[in-house]
């Protein structure tokens, strides 16, 4: 079974396990040097020579122990990995045939197209503005967007060319989404990796016997790991050395109850659950910035309550989200997350304790009701606000027009209408990454089916409603 | 008085939210409720044996179901009100 997408995320993988390797031995000051040769070994395989190749290593080393400090963003360009792909934006190719319907020249409203003396088109690209109509309509597709990759991911437009032409991330666009990261062909793009932080806390819980490192764990874990049984994974953790694992899906409970009501009150709102969407509406729609549900994302909500009833807790996040790394580093966030890792981040620590989930007994994981957990794919959040609405008895005198924006394009088109006050909804619900949570960039793997684990996942729940998942919580502790 | 009832993953499916709500009914029943806090908990590591893991005051009791409740809700809470 695939435990991974892409070549690069295995790559990735192999440095951070072996970063953890010896942070677990307490062996990595001395063994830095050597990581690089254990990865690249005496012939190149990825790049023009073994030094290169064991160069760009030593960069995704100091990513996996954190990355550069001065630099806020937590996702980071590799300089010397980019491969400073051509960027010419729409080109004719060979495939042009030279055709009698000149498609192209008809559709193009800037008069951009002409033909040499072949028949064939030509791009002027002085008045060509990348409207990509021509692409559209060639029977032959023979017009090709030659775009980078990671801008190509990249749909908020943070990224752009240096003076060497490496890629570059405006940090005042970027909302840490990690489309670049997983988009990147080359791994030229990675998010910092905060799993020496998390080792450290372990370390540090087992030998003071009190600290209790909590793992709460993303409901888009359903679509991973498929190798193995969820309740394998759980054992996983423990084995690493966490006290215990806790649903975020049961802090998704609680922010569809108070949601619904918070809803009913403003009239209208965005949600706030994914932190790259916040991040979005605070950089690009500023004025929407009061619209935004007060509520911390479902991960912030439960750490807080654990850290309400247990004052010797450390809580580690564990999802498939890059944003998350930011968002937990926010002032109102940090009292109660203390670090996040990615469900790679998470592959690469079993294997670096050489730990075979496939052979463990299962632990159960069971916090949270149907509808908290299907808040991992998109349009599930909306579907708890209903649910809430309705558990609440508010769904009478309040009618919900939800709209569930798939991608940070979708987020877009519906914040410029409630910019402009021409909202035809009165709830949005924002999802930086297209399917939601289980598109993450964090993920190991992406498939047609994960939509479909996500809910099979939800019904598992032992609670079928909001108010019965979050009955037992002492309200004063929210 | 503190009382913990364990609402982790193994006593949840084990029962803990009837235990709360007992815990709730016998508390209000013998007019002590205002004396004591009773919260969820995750997790006393004692996630065997047949029943939701409690913790009153210091000590943690495991094994709590619907059947013993009575019994245990005596000897460990009221006991300690006489």
């Amino acid at each position: 079974m695939r435990k991974f997408d892409t070549k690069v995320q295995y790559l990735k993988y192999k440095v951070l396990r072996e970063v953890a390797r010896h942070a677990y031995d307490d062996t990595l000051v001395e063994s830095f040097n050597d990581i690089a040769k254990v990865i690249v070994k005496d012939k190149p395989t990825m790049r023009c020579c073994i030094y290169k190749e064991r160069a760009i290593v030593a960069e995704r080393i100091k990513l996996a122990t954190g990355g550069d400090k001065s630099n806020p963003n937590v996702i980071e360009v590799i300089s010397i990995a980019c491969d400073e792909c051509p960027m010419g934006g729409y080109e004719v190719t060979n495939a042009c045939r030279g055709c009698l319907a000149h498609r192209c020249e008809d559709v193009c409203k800037r008069g951009a197209i002409t033909f040499d003396d072949q028949k064939r088109a030509i791009i002027d690209k002085t008045k060509c503005v990348e409207c990509g109509q021509c692409a559209k309509v060639c029977p032959y597709g023979a017009i090709l967007n030659f775009k980078r990759p990671c801008e190509r991911a990249c749909k908020v437009k943070a990224i752009s060319m240096d003076e060497n032409k490496a890629a570059a991330i405006d940090n005042s666009k970027c909302i840490s989404c990690g489309a670049c990261v997983y988009q990147c062909p080359f791994g030229a793009i990675m998010d910092k990796s905060f799993i020496l932080d998390v080792i450290k806390m372990i370390k540090e819980s087992q030998a003071d016997g009190k600290t209790k490192v909590y793992a709460v764990v993303a409901p888009s874990i359903a679509s991973q790991f498929s190798y193995a049984k969820l309740g394998q994974v759980i054992t996983g953790i423990k084995e690493l050395g966490f006290y215990t694992t806790i649903e975020a899906a049961l802090g998704a409970d609680m922010v569809a109850y108070a949601e619904g009501a918070e809803l009913v009150e403003k009239g209208f709102l965005t949600s706030s659950c994914c932190p790259a969407f916040v991040d979005y509406i605070h950089k690009s729609f500023p004025a929407l910035n009061d619209k935004i549900s007060h509520n911390l994302s479902p991960a912030a909500t439960i750490s807080k309550y654990i850290k309400n009833i247990d004052e010797n807790a450390k809580i580690v996040f564990i999802g498939p989200c890059t944003a998350k790394k930011m968002e937990f580093q926010l002032d109102h966030v940090k009292p109660y997350i203390d670090s996040v890792i990615t469900f790679e981040e998470l592959q690469a620590l079993f294997d670096s304790r050489d730990i075979d989930i496939t052979t463990l007994q299962e632990t159960p994981l069971d916090n949270a009701s149907y509808f908290g957990r299907i808040f991992a794919r998109s349009g599930g959040l909306a579907d708890a606000v209903k649910q809430s609405l309705k558990e609440q008895g508010l769904d009478e005198s309040f009618q919900l027009k939800a709209v569930s924006c798939d991608g940070i394009e979708e987020c877009k088109t519906a914040l410029l209408r409630a910019s402009k006050g021409v909202s035809p909804y009165n709830f949005i619900e924002g999802m930086a990454c297209v399917n939601g949570c289980i598109g993450g960039a964090g993920c190991l793997t992406h498939g047609e089916k994960n939509k479909k684990l996500a809910d099979d996942y939800g019904r598992e729940a032992y609670e079928k409603s909001i108010a019965d998942a979050i009955s037992v919580l002492d309200k004063s502790k929210f | 008085m503190d009382i913990f009832v364990c609402i982790g993953s193994s006593c949840h499916l084990k029962g803990s939210y009837q235990i709360v709500n007992l815990m709730k009914e016998n508390l209000d029943k013998n007019g002590i409720a205002d004396k004591v806090n009773l919260n969820g908990a995750f997790c006393f590591g004692k996630c065997s044996g047949d029943g939701v893991t409690v913790k009153i005051d210091d000590e943690i009791i495991s094994g709590v179901n619907k059947e013993n409740f009575s019994e245990i809700f005596s000897s460990y809470v009221l006991r300690k009100f006489k």
